[in-house]
């Protein structure tokens, strides 16, 4: 094999690879969580339900951040989030944050809803509004045990 | 005297043992190769003669004694002066060791390129030169599966003469030759080691041609020398090992049977 | 008694002889990468080895590629119009491609294509006392025959392993859109959304980086290792197909379990 002929096909193996990596990096993945160009804030709920780590953070819809880590606070019981949210989106103080579901049975995710204060969250900032999330069970107890109450009421 | 006996000696072993684990292959072997000689050392198969010879080229460390190169201790050498001395020396392996995915030409180019910065024209006349020397000049575009065992085994000789070695080390020189090859070899043994003006020495089981081309022979024999001589004296000598070899008798001081208790016992079911 | 003496003799040989030839396999990896300077200051060396490598691997692993990932699409499609969510088709696809198949079954076929091939290479020259002769040449056999192998194969895993996953995307694409008509947009949208550059296209090119060491380090080392006659390469041979699966699969949940753990 010559050697001319041999750096053509190596030129040419390289050059596949790197086009495959750009094609997986472009065209089929995005960069919703690139380094550096986040800030994080705290929220804390009495439940998250079934949020997880990477969960998206929503603004009307629109995805502008992750969910960074979960944790308990020890003293009060309540699970402390904190949001990775992308620069580019700058928000209220008096945002509020609720843990919500996408569909009836679908993936959780944190809902942003911005106030109206004239300040921006910054970096270590702690969401003072939260709601927590809604658990189906707790829902479906609590409407049964309405209904219970109530039809011996209705009988009256 | 004694001075200039170590001025012109090239190689000298003192008192070298070498074992592999518990295996004793060497048991004290003494050994002196002047410049200009060409040295044989002869033995049984599995004698420990391969073995001596890694050892002077470095390969193995003797186990205790001391093996020299031109005055240095081959034992307390870092690797960076091993290969420095390696340089002045060339090996022939028993089946020449050619790289397969080489043609002859880049065969013998390859030290060369390694360790000099030549030209590639100056390597190009070099390297015809050394296949010239060997008769081969019009085989260097071969690939090595091409070339029969004999031009492969003369190959090599052009490759580990490449950078004029001031030693060479040949390990079964003439093993599969045809008795053609055989002598061309072996006066290319000769030739070049007196044109290079280097020592050669050689580990071989082929008394006849070895005593007609080298100035010196030792036997060995259980990891000792048990005898050394010039060819005159080899051929003359009435020692019982060295006669069995050079005659080639079956049976003497080197035994037919392998050890065992005697035939009778076994038979009769006594020994186990 | 003299049985279970005898066996745990065995035994014990066993371990001693299984716990030296891994340090030595140690060793050796880290004299490897001591002598590595040389194949990047020589750089012909190493392209010719990717060229062994990589290049003539290229073939099994595209068509490989396209076969597994028109698996994916028609498995996929079965499972998810189950939930009559076959629009998260190309989800499936690119994810299971780019987190575990890529990286897993091209270092799978990488293994037996071109590891075998460098064990049997080394091992042939060792057999025949080219490495020897080079070493009496006063020429390291590590650094001008084993470390190019080595990086040859760490250069050229990674590369393999993204045209793998690249070529399984599209044959996806090609069952789960073009014949079963799987909405085109649909699939490259939710692809796009699910999949995270960092989170899952890196950690997939870290993994097949991984296992290409893992390869490059037992082709080479079985090779040099190996018994020099024609039985030992042959060993050698199988012992590198064998080893580098098991050591793919066993650092696939490794480092599975450290990259894609939940919350």
């Amino acid at each position: 094999m010559n050697r001319a002929t041999l750096d053509l096909w190596v030129g040419l193996f390289v050059t596949l690879g790197f086009a495959a990596l750009v094609f997986l990096a472009v065209k089929v993945g995005s960069y919703s969580t690139a380094r550096g160009a986040i800030y994080s804030v705290n929220a804390s709920f009495d439940n998250i339900g079934n949020l997880k780590v990477r969960a998206p953070v929503k603004s009307a819809g629109v995805v502008v951040g992750r969910v960074g880590r979960i944790k308990l606070d020890k003293k009060a019981y309540r699970a402390v989030v904190r949001l990775d949210i992308n620069d580019g989106f700058k928000f209220p103080t008096d945002t509020g944050a609720s843990v919500l579901t996408s569909g009836v049975l679908g993936e959780q995710y944190i809902g942003l809803d911005p106030g109206g204060d004239e300040g921006l969250l910054k970096q270590g900032d702690t969401l003072q509004i939260t709601q927590s999330a809604v658990v189906l069970e707790r829902l479906i107890s609590q409407f049964m045990f309405n209904k219970a109450a109530e039809t011996p009421a209705s009988a009256h | 005297m004694n001075s200039i006996a170590s001025n012109s000696s090239l190689v000298r072993l003192d008192g070298v043992r070498f074992a592999y684990g518990e295996r004793e292959i060497l048991r004290g072997v003494d050994l002196t190769v002047h410049r200009g000689q060409v040295v044989a050392i002869m033995g049984g198969s599995g004698c420990g003669k391969t073995t001596l010879l890694r050892l002077i080229g470095g390969q193995l460390r003797a186990g205790s004694g001391k093996v020299e190169v031109d005055g240095q201790d081959l034992g307390h050498l870092s690797t960076r002066a091993m290969y420095a001395m390696r340089r002045r020396m060339g090996m022939l392996f028993q089946f020449g060791a050619l790289f397969t995915d080489m043609n002859v030409f880049d065969n013998v180019a390859f030290p060369l390129r390694e360790h000099t910065k030549l030209p590639a024209e100056l390597v190009r006349d070099l390297v015809l030169m050394k296949l010239h020397a060997v008769g081969l000049r019009g085989a260097q575009s071969l690939m090595p599966s091409e070339l029969s065992g004999g031009m492969a085994r003369r190959v090599a000789l052009a490759r580990a003469v490449a950078l004029d070695p001031m030693l060479m080390l040949y390990d079964e020189p003439f093993a599969g030759l045809d008795p053609i090859s055989l002598s061309v070899t072996g006066q290319l043994i000769r030739r070049l080691n007196d044109a290079l003006g280097a020592a050669s020495i050689m580990v071989t089981h082929d008394v006849m041609v070895s005593l007609e081309l080298v100035d010196y022979v030792y036997f060995v024999s259980n990891g000792v020398i048990v005898a050394q001589g010039t060819p005159e004296e080899i051929r003359k000598s009435n020692d019982p090992f060295v006669r069995q070899f050079v005659h080639a008798e079956t049976d003497g001081p080197v035994p037919f049977h392998y050890p065992a208790p005697p035939l009778a016992n076994m038979l009769d079911g006594v020994a186990a | 008694m003299s049985a279970l003496d005898a066996t745990l003799r065995k035994l014990g040989a066993m371990t001693i002889d299984g716990v030296w030839r891994l340090g030595f396999a140690a060793r050796f990896f880290l004299a490897v990468l001591r002598y590595s300077g040389q194949s990047f200051l020589r750089l012909p060396l190493t392209i010719r080895e990717i060229y062994f490598s990589g290049v003539l691997s290229l073939l099994i692993i595209l068509v490989s590629g396209l076969f597994v990932g028109m698996v994916l699409g028609l498995q996929g499609y079965d499972i998810l119009q189950r939930f009559g969510s076959s629009d998260a088709l190309g989800i499936m696809v690119a994810l299971s491609l780019l987190r575990e198949l890529g990286p897993v079954v091209a270092g799978l076929l990488f293994a037996s294509r071109a590891g075998s091939a460098v064990t049997a290479e080394i091992g042939l020259m060792k057999t025949t006392e080219q490495l020897q002769a080079m070493d009496m040449m006063a020429v390291n056999p590590l650094a001008r025959v084993v470390a190019p192998r080595f990086w040859g194969g760490v250069i050229s895993m990674p590369l393999l392993a993204a045209m793998f996953s690249a070529m399984g995307i599209f044959g996806g694409w090609m069952i789960g859109v073009v014949a079963i008509g799987v909405d085109d947009g649909a699939f490259w949208s939710q692809m796009r959304a699910s999949v995270d550059f960092r989170y899952d296209v890196l950690n997939g090119v870290i993994k097949s980086f991984v296992f290409g060491v893992a390869v490059s380090w037992v082709a080479v080392f079985e090779g040099y290792d190996c018994h020099p006659t024609a039985e030992g390469v042959s060993r050698a041979i199988t012992r590198t197909v064998v080893y580098s699966a098991l050591l793919i699969l066993a650092l696939d949940f490794v480092l599975t379990s450290f990259m894609f753990r939940g919350p």
